[in-house]
């Protein structure tokens, strides 16, 4: 194990850097040219509470100045950079005085909990999977699995969600049909508690599995049909290493390096898709907190949101890549 | 007597002599005729739907509420009528007519967002790798930044702070999302071509930079550029349908995305509306499907030794 190149740390850091600065800046800038105005709104939200508000100007004028909205763009700007890197997105206008950053972290825990759980799984499986299609001594049966696992491949996780939910909660009702733990269960860390997280959670989670591992599988399948002409593989046939010996540490060991930066590049399409499947499920994560936040035009909860989905992509990507050097040691060769 | 005895071919053989006919003709590959006739369908689906069927279904309270596909009953205790065959949903519109509209707006949005997108990528991949340099390293920076980005979460903040959209203007959003794969893409190809004797010989010969860029490295490129072109197809409706699935995107043009929205809001999975929120769903599943076939075909097509495992 060696270390980490310093160009390359340099050209990721940058990379990374830049993408949270872009996305935070993007996410700046689209409501600013919106014509809606979050002060109207908050008002709107007062008149439809109390029948009629009184003194509105005034009371705008002070809305507009809580917002800060009343100040320069530029101070507005450096105000909102500044908040991001600590995680300050302002108060909730829906839960009025809960601060943006306290929601997320509630809903947080949720979806990287169910986000690593299932890419976990589906990592596995898919990547098993596929060195198994290849694999000249395991059972027929696996390679049945090649056109389930390119047509379930296709469809977005929020279908099979729908599809998951309909047979399994709602038709035979062996799973609960929304939210991530049961309502007659106090949160704490008890195995009630614990198991009822677990059950809650396994649709949801088996519903992103059901849709990526074979995006893993039909990877695999391509990179081990490659490694398997490799001289080296004839090599330790002839050597008469055992075959099981041969798969996982000279095809699978070499196969698998081009999967992790898949991993890298799909990681994005993994969580939007989870968030969509955390929304059908009334799951406690950022998907329904997001999309609570839209019904109620809850903007400063949209935008946190968003920036903090972001960034754990971009973080993620950025361990990848820093990860890989390791995992794969001709990387290092390369960047000298 | 087996009725083998009187075919002359074995079926071995019929399938060799296919085999040979497929492997003259590459474009005649199962798998992407059956994604096409897929894709196809849904097409002709909304216009033929649209000669034969009333269309003004669409609208709110124009059919009963609630009603089952035919042959089938819903929890009242009513069937399925023949005026609604595939059932209605529970603001009374008619499925079939909603499909009839809804399933191509869906295929162009994905078909239209990919196109610009590919076009954004098609002309920054070939300036970054043909011009290199300054160029070069703007635009390979800028992809990697905005591949880490989910467009998902632009767009909802996006949406959320606009309000109504069009079809055509959420295809615009989306294409600002799908361009980055096809422009590292097209980078690298250029940039392995760029070494290629045909292009130096051409370089030799004066030819002009555009001549190089469109008649030289551009019909080597195809095959990549189409199965891109179907990927980004894919990755735009896939968002397209997650916006409408979180209650945004187009309002009031009836989409896939936003009758699954309707129906999951509605509680229809409780109340066993299998129809309202399964036949769209199905329709999506039909469109990706036929998609990732194509996908598979033109791989097939671009890369010969693929042929050979299948």
């Amino acid at each position: 194990m060696g270390r980490i190149p310093r160009d390359y740390l340099i050209n990721r850091l940058v990379t990374l850097v830049l993408t949270i600065l872009i996305a935070a800046t993007i996410i700046w800038i689209i409501p600013r040219l919106s014509p809606v105005d979050p002060a109207e709104i908050a008002l709107g939200r007062m008149a439809a509470g109390a029948g009629s508000v009184a003194n509105s100007e005034e009371i705008l004028a002070q809305l507009r100045a809580n917002m800060g909205i009343d100040q320069p763009l530029i101070v507005q700007y450096l105000k909102y950079i500044s908040g991001a890197l600590v995680f300050d997105f302002g108060l909730s206008t829906a839960a009025f005085p809960t601060p943006v950053s306290t929601l997320i972290m509630n809903a947080l825990p949720w979806t990287l909990g169910l986000m690593i759980l299932s890419l976990i799984i589906t990592f596995v499986i898919g990547n098993l999977l596929g060195a198994l299609m290849v694999w000249d001594r395991s059972p027929k049966l696996v390679k049945v699995a090649i056109p389930a696992a390119m047509v379930f491949t296709s469809i977005p996780p929020i279908l099979s969600g729908l599809l998951l939910m309909w047979i399994f909660a709602a038709k035979l009702q062996w799973f609960p049909l929304t939210g991530a733990y049961s309502i007659f269960v106090e949160p704490g860390w008890t195995w009630t508690f614990v198991q009822s997280v677990l059950y809650h959670g396994f649709l949801p989670a088996l519903s992103i599995v059901v849709v990526t591992f074979g995006f893993w599988a039909l990877g695999m399948r391509g990179l081990m049909i490659t490694v398997q002409g490799e001289d080296y593989v004839k090599l330790a046939e002839a050597k008469g290493l055992k075959p099981r010996y041969i798969l996982y540490r000279y095809m699978i060991r070499n196969a698998i390096l081009p999967q992790i930066t898949a991993f890298a590049l799909k990681i994005g399409l993994l969580i939007a898709g989870q968030v969509l499947v955390e929304r059908i499920f009334a799951y406690n994560g950022m998907g329904k907190l997001l999309y609570d936040a839209i019904l109620n035009q809850d903007f400063p909860v949209i935008q946190g949101v968003s920036y903090v989905i972001i960034l754990i992509t971009a973080l993620s990507v950025f361990l990848v890549d820093l990860l890989y050097p390791f995992i794969d040691p001709r990387i290092r060769h390369e960047a000298n | 007597m087996t009725s083998q005895d009187n075919v002359p071919l074995t079926r071995a053989q019929i399938r060799q002599a296919k085999r040979i006919k497929r492997f003259d003709n590459p474009w005649m590959n199962p798998k992407l005729i059956w994604g096409a006739g897929l894709l196809l369908g849904i097409i002709f689906l909304g216009i033929i739907g649209r000669f034969i069927w009333d269309l003004d279904l669409v609208f709110t309270g124009s059919s009963p509420l609630k009603l089952p596909p035919l042959g089938f009953e819903n929890l009242r205790g009513q069937s399925g009528v023949i005026d609604h065959p595939i059932g209605t949903d529970g603001g009374g519109r008619d499925l079939l007519a909603l499909i009839i509209v809804g399933a191509p707006n869906t295929l162009f949005v994905g078909l239209l967002a990919s196109f610009i997108g590919m076009s954004i990528g098609i002309f920054l991949g070939f300036s970054a790798g043909f011009l290199g340099g300054r160029t070069d390293d703007v635009i390979r920076v800028g992809a990697d930044v905005m591949i880490t980005i989910p467009p998902l979460l632009i767009l909802v903040v996006f949406q959320s702070a606009f309000g109504d959209v069009t079809l055509t203007m959420m295809a615009l959003l989306i294409a600002g999302f799908v361009w980055q794969s096809p422009t590292r893409l097209i980078r690298a190809q250029v940039l392995s071509m760029k070494q290629s004797g045909y292009v130096q010989m051409a370089q030799l010969s004066g030819a002009s930079t555009g001549h190089i860029m469109f008649r030289e490295m551009m019909p080597n490129l195809v095959p990549y550029l189409f199965g891109s072109f179907i990927a980004s197809v894919t990755t735009s409706i896939v968002t397209a349908v997650g916006l409408e699935v979180l209650g945004l995107g187009p309002q009031r043009i009836p989409t896939l995305g936003r009758t699954i929205y309707e129906a999951i809001n509605a509680g229809a999975l409780i109340q066993n509306l299998w129809w309202w929120w399964g036949i769209p769903t199905l329709l999506l599943a039909v469109i990706f499907i036929g998609l990732l076939l194509i996908n598979l075909g033109l791989d097939e097509v671009s890369n010969p030794r693929l042929r050979k495992l299948s």
